[in-house]
């Protein structure tokens, strides 16, 4: 899986109340949630974001609620990959249960800009700002979470796990 | 090397001798949670993939806590999904209006979870079954549809923080002190992927209700689970009131910390966390003269009877200040009916408080008290992240039954001093 986009910066500490506020949820629908993605923190982020755009933020991204809501209105905007110095632990499973490409990288959280055009290879967890021509490269997955997201999330890998059976 | 208290009940479930932090398990569960916001995603996902019956009817619960009565159509369509889903499958712990409360008041008052279960629900505060030697976490929906089809889960074994507690809280203080100095101490972050165990001689003098909200509050500091151990005021909530036997698990003697912290009960003060982040802490007293608009005394974190009685105690007989709008929530119909039948219910609104059923409500900044731009508030909840209770202007500070009920007799953050 590969992605490419420009990025938006985030700071530590970015919660699912702001990823998805609460005041929305009383739909279950991706499409109509995702039109408020970020809105309390970057009010143009829906309007500016482009398909294989990145998101790249500082440390305990996610943190908050169990929402899985919020990682799955990030990947319904378009989203390709985000990026942080680490993420909040429900958040990581959420995003790997339901498909959202996630990357945890220190440097690359630390340097890439705002803006910056961004390449991921997610396989091998290479990060490229094409901006300023440097690479980096993030902490692969452990193999049993890697077959979760090769099967397409969880639900599915288990169905498979029950026709292998 | 032994195994840390979260590590031992994990082996269990996974049938394993041991397990050490980092490894991946597959584990049983004991109960799978969710509520009215995390199920109609569960109940798509689980549809979706093709699974038509439920592992156990009598493992799986749905609380409608979140916005409930509806506070609109789309939330009723929502109330609507999972009643239904709970119908077909015959979910016998399904809670609907009239019998519902704030799931993590509900389901250990109902006794649904026990000492020794492995537990996981769909709202990031099922930390809090910790208090009664369980471990139990907080996932997402997918996750409850997978608990809901297979009774298994994946987890990664955590390493763990142990709090040596000593020494006895002062009468002004509360569990909700503790656990805002901890977060204060180590970070929203400090304890990510982590265990919090907390274990020493001043376990003894917290409560139950106490120790329900110090493990509530875990997934504040990033914590994966928080846990007490088991003790004879834990058997003495336990007895009578469990469905199932409760299974007790100790911590080895040579059990692996990665870090142990040591916390004077008797040293902490009424605390407060400023927005935006529950680490901004502060003793209250050293806040000088702060403005608030709204108090909310109730959650998942401050809605059982202790916390009531608190409210009560320094609510009676006095009035809410002018400019103040105080709401109350017990946490469950039952605690309701008891703030009735105590005289609680007539002292609140003579005090000038409204009091509401159970609801997350303004918590979550759902409904039942949303805030305008520039207004504060002192609640009891748990979250005080930009726009957590309505406008993205709005600030709410955290603190105990205590300091929010003396605030609101003050208007401002007020320190609660015993008379």
């Amino acid at each position: 899986m590969k992605t490419q986009g420009k990025a938006f910066k985030y700071p530590d500490n970015v919660d699912t109340d702001v990823i998805i506020p609460a005041r929305y949820l009383n739909t279950p629908d991706a499409k109509e949630l995702a039109l408020h993605c970020m809105e309390d923190i970057d009010k143009d982020f829906v309007k500016a974001v482009r398909v294989g755009d990145v998101m790249v933020a500082g440390h305990n991204f996610g943190c908050g609620s169990s929402r899985e809501h919020a990682p799955l209105v990030i990947k319904t905007c378009g989203v390709g990959c985000v990026i942080a110095k680490s993420f909040a632990r429900i958040f990581y499973r959420n995003a790997i249960n339901i498909g959202l490409p996630i990357l945890e990288c220190e440097e690359a959280a630390d340097e890439i800009a705002a803006g910056h055009e961004v390449a991921v290879d997610f396989d091998s967890g290479i990060i490229t700002d094409l901006t300023a021509s440097k690479s980096y490269k993030a902490q692969p997955f452990p193999p049993f979470i890697q077959s979760i997201i090769k099967s397409g999330g969880l639900l599915k890998s288990l169905k498979e796990g029950e026709r292998n059976d | 090397m032994g195994m840390t208290m979260t590590q031992k009940i994990l082996a269990a479930h996974a049938g394993l001798d041991r397990v050490e932090a980092g490894q991946l398990i597959n584990a049983k569960l004991d109960v799978v949670l969710g509520n009215d916001i995390t199920t109609p995603v569960a109940v798509n996902e689980f549809k979706k993939a093709g699974f038509d019956k439920v592992f156990d009817k009598d493992r799986v619960a749905i609380v409608l806590d979140h916005f409930v009565p509806n506070k609109d159509i789309k939330a009723a369509e929502q109330s609507k999904t999972c009643r239904e889903f709970a119908c077909a499958h015959c979910v016998s712990h399904f809670y609907d209006v009239g019998k519902m409360g704030i799931e993590h008041a509900l389901l250990p008052e109902q006794g649904v979870v026990t000492a020794g279960d492995c537990i996981i629900g769909a709202d990031s505060h099922t930390c809090t079954y910790g208090a009664l030697g369980a471990f139990s976490t907080g996932v997402g929906s997918t996750d409850m549809a997978a608990g809901m089809a297979t009774g298994m889960a994946w987890f990664k074994v955590p390493s763990a923080i142990k709090f040596n507690l000593t020494g006895k809280l002062p009468p002004n203080c509360s569990g909700k002190d503790v656990i805002l100095t901890i977060i204060g101490m180590i970070g929203v972050d400090g304890a990510l992927y982590k265990s919090m165990e907390f274990t020493g001689d001043g376990v003894a003098s917290l409560s139950m209700d106490d120790r329900l909200c110090i493990c509530n509050m875990a997934i504040e500091a990033g914590a994966k689970n928080g846990i007490f151990p088991v003790d004879e005021k834990t058997v003495a909530y336990m007895n009578g009131r469990c469905e199932r036997e409760p299974v007790v698990y100790e911590a080895d003697a040579d059990a692996v910390y990665e870090r142990v912290i040591n916390i004077d009960l008797s040293s902490i003060v009424p605390t407060v966390a400023c927005p935006h982040l529950p680490e901004n802490t502060h003793p209250a007293r050293e806040l000088g003269h702060i403005r608030i608009d709204q108090v909310v005394i109730g959650s998942c974190t401050n809605g059982r009877m202790e916390d009531m009685e608190a409210a009560y105690k320094i609510l009676r007989g006095k009035t809410v200040a002018d400019g103040v709008r105080c709401i109350i929530i017990p946490g469950t119909m039952q605690i309701l009916r008891e703030c009735v039948e105590r005289g609680y219910y007539t002292a609140f609104i003579d005090a000038g408080a409204v009091v509401s059923t159970p609801t997350c409500g303004p918590c979550l900044g759902g409904y039942m008290g949303i805030l305008a731009a520039g207004e504060r508030c002192v609640a009891t909840t748990n979250r005080n992240f930009v726009g957590r209770m309505g406008h993205v202007d709005s600030e709410v500070y955290l603190a105990s039954p205590h300091t929010a009920a003396a605030s609101a007799l003050t208007g401002y953050i007020t320190e609660y001093k015993e008379v």
